[in-house]
């Protein structure tokens, strides 16, 4: 990876990365986090920050393909990788299926943990298209909804599976 | 929440990360998954200068079975490498079993087998089972490398033998002679939550009798431990309810749980009575689960 050290000694580093299909070469500093590099350089504020501490799951995003809390990853270590965010889950105008799911029931209140649950739900139904409702629990654990919306979520994940 | 400024380095051989991390001793610290040492440097409990990633050492990832050494698990293999892998499925699940069972799926995607030995919490979900299959270590320095049992790995909270130049490179499970292992973990949560107290054991059981066994207790002492004196106790005894009781009363006695906010000392030392006999009951029934 690449770096250029400015006059005043700061380092920055060139990231290759891919986001929702699109390839980025970004310059950001060692200490800037997946999550920051995501919404205030990308502009790509679905992605949420709760605890920040890797405990909620908001800021949940796909790292090639798999759930990663993004709060807890530095922007440098996803240097080469692909990254799915909310934004990346619905091609053009139309929802996805999940998302479509959560609509019809009823499955975001305030909303502030759904790209999250959504970006979880949609990574368990890549690998187990059929999933049981103990394992969609099981998925969606590592995200918390304050909102304690959780039976409508998993209605609404056992809802978008399958055909 | 922002991190402090340090520089970053991704070299990519062991070497050249050992001799980064011998250039700065204690100023420089190993990145794994991050996710106990990026919210360590939120909170200011720590403030690397240099931060040395694994990322690009490839040779530290993976994990299979290596004939005459045994299962090797490259440190960087995350737990849900661990929970996916089909070598450990095949042969010894408990170890996929206590993968699967702690933080969530997205810390599992991320930390490292690596990271949770190295960190040396006492309530770690890993070592308990790895000690019971008698796992060792392997620690690799500037200056060469070393193998050590993973039970003589640790010092104290936070502490363990390995210096400031040396990267934990992988753990091997030897053959075995046991024929059942498992770790059971208590929590106040099934998700997220780290052990109140954590028991795992590996039994050699033939014809109803105990020849050989092994119990480490996790979150209950200032490292993971033995309960040496149920093991002996119970060794070359014939299997009854009677006896596995025996030993969780046994290595209830032998444990030193401190009280906090997860549990009180004597909560946890009973919780060590309950587990161990549940333990030894499935291991004894069910083999490596
Ligand atoms: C929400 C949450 C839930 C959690 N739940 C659990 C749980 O249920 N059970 C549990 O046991 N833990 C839990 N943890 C703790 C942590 O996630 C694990 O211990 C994890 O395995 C740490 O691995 P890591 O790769 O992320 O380590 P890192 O954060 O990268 O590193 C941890 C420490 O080890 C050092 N290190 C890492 N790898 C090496 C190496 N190969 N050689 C030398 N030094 C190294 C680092 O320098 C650092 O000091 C949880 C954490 C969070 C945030
Ligand atoms: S904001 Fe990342 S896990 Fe809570
Ligand atoms: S809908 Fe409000 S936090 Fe989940």
């Amino acid at each position: 990876m690449e770096a250029l050290t400015d006059q005043d000694g700061i380092k920055r580093y060139l990231v290759n990365i891919n986001v929702n299909g699109d390839p980025y070469t970004v310059i950001v500093k060692a200490n800037t986090l997946l999550v920051n590099l995501l919404r205030d350089q990308l502009d790509l504020t679905g992605t949420k920050k709760g605890c920040e501490l890797g405990d909620c799951g908001s800021c949940t995003v796909l790292l090639d393909g798999k759930p990663v809390n993004s709060c807890t990853v530095l922007a440098v270590e996803a240097d080469g990788r692909g990254i799915t965010t909310i934004e990346g889950v619905a091609r053009s105008e139309k929802l996805d299926k999940i998302q479509e799911s959560f609509v019809n029931n009823a499955a975001v209140q305030c909303g502030y943990c759904t790209p999250g649950m959504i970006l979880s739900a949609k990574a368990l139904l890549a690998r187990n298209p059929k999933p049981t409702e103990q394992e969609v629990r099981e998925a969606i654990s590592g995200n918390l909804c304050r909102c304690t919306g959780y039976v409508n979520i998993v209605k609404a994940v056992l809802e978008a599976t399958g055909d | 929440m922002y991190l402090p400024d340090f520089d970053y380095q991704s070299p990519g051989s062991l070497k050249e990360a050992c001799q980064i991390l011998a250039a700065f001793g204690s100023r420089a610290r190993v990145l794994a998954g991050g996710t106990d040492l990026m919210i360590k440097m939120k909170h200011g409990l720590l403030a690397p200068d240099v931060l040395v990633s694994l990322k690009n050492i490839s040779q530290l990832a993976g994990i299979g079975y290596v004939q005459g050494r045994g299962v090797v698990i490259g440190a960087r293999a995350t737990h849900n490498d661990l929970v996916n892998s089909p070598v450990l499925q095949k042969k010894y699940l408990s170890v996929c079993e206590a993968a699967h069972h702690m933080a969530n799926n997205q810390i599992r995607n991320v930390g490292t087998v690596g990271g949770n030995i190295v960190n040396a919490v006492p309530s770690a979900d890993l070592p308990p089972i790895l000690i019971a299959l008698n796992a060792a270590v392997k620690l690799v320095g500037a200056d060469g490398e070393r193998e050590l049992p993973l039970e003589s790995f640790f010092t104290g909270p936070n502490r363990s033998v390995i210096g400031t130049d040396e990267i934990l490179s992988e753990i091997v499970i030897p053959d075995q002679t046991s024929t059942g292992s498992t770790y059971m973990k208590f929590g106040l949560r099934r998700s997220g939550a780290l052990a109140v107290v954590g028991v795992a054991v590996a039994v050699t059981v033939a014809g109803g009798v105990l020849k050989e066994a092994k119990i480490a207790l996790g979150a209950v002492s200032p490292t993971p431990m033995r309960a040496v004196k149920a093991e002996e106790l119970i060794r070359g005894r014939a299997v009854t309810d009677e006896l596995l009781e025996e030993a969780g009363v046994c290595a209830a006695g032998e444990c030193s749980p401190i009280s906090d906010i997860r549990g009180s000392k004597e909560y946890r030392q009973d919780m060590v009575r309950v587990f161990t006999r549940r333990a030894l009951r499935r291991a004894i029934n069910e083999g490596h689960v």
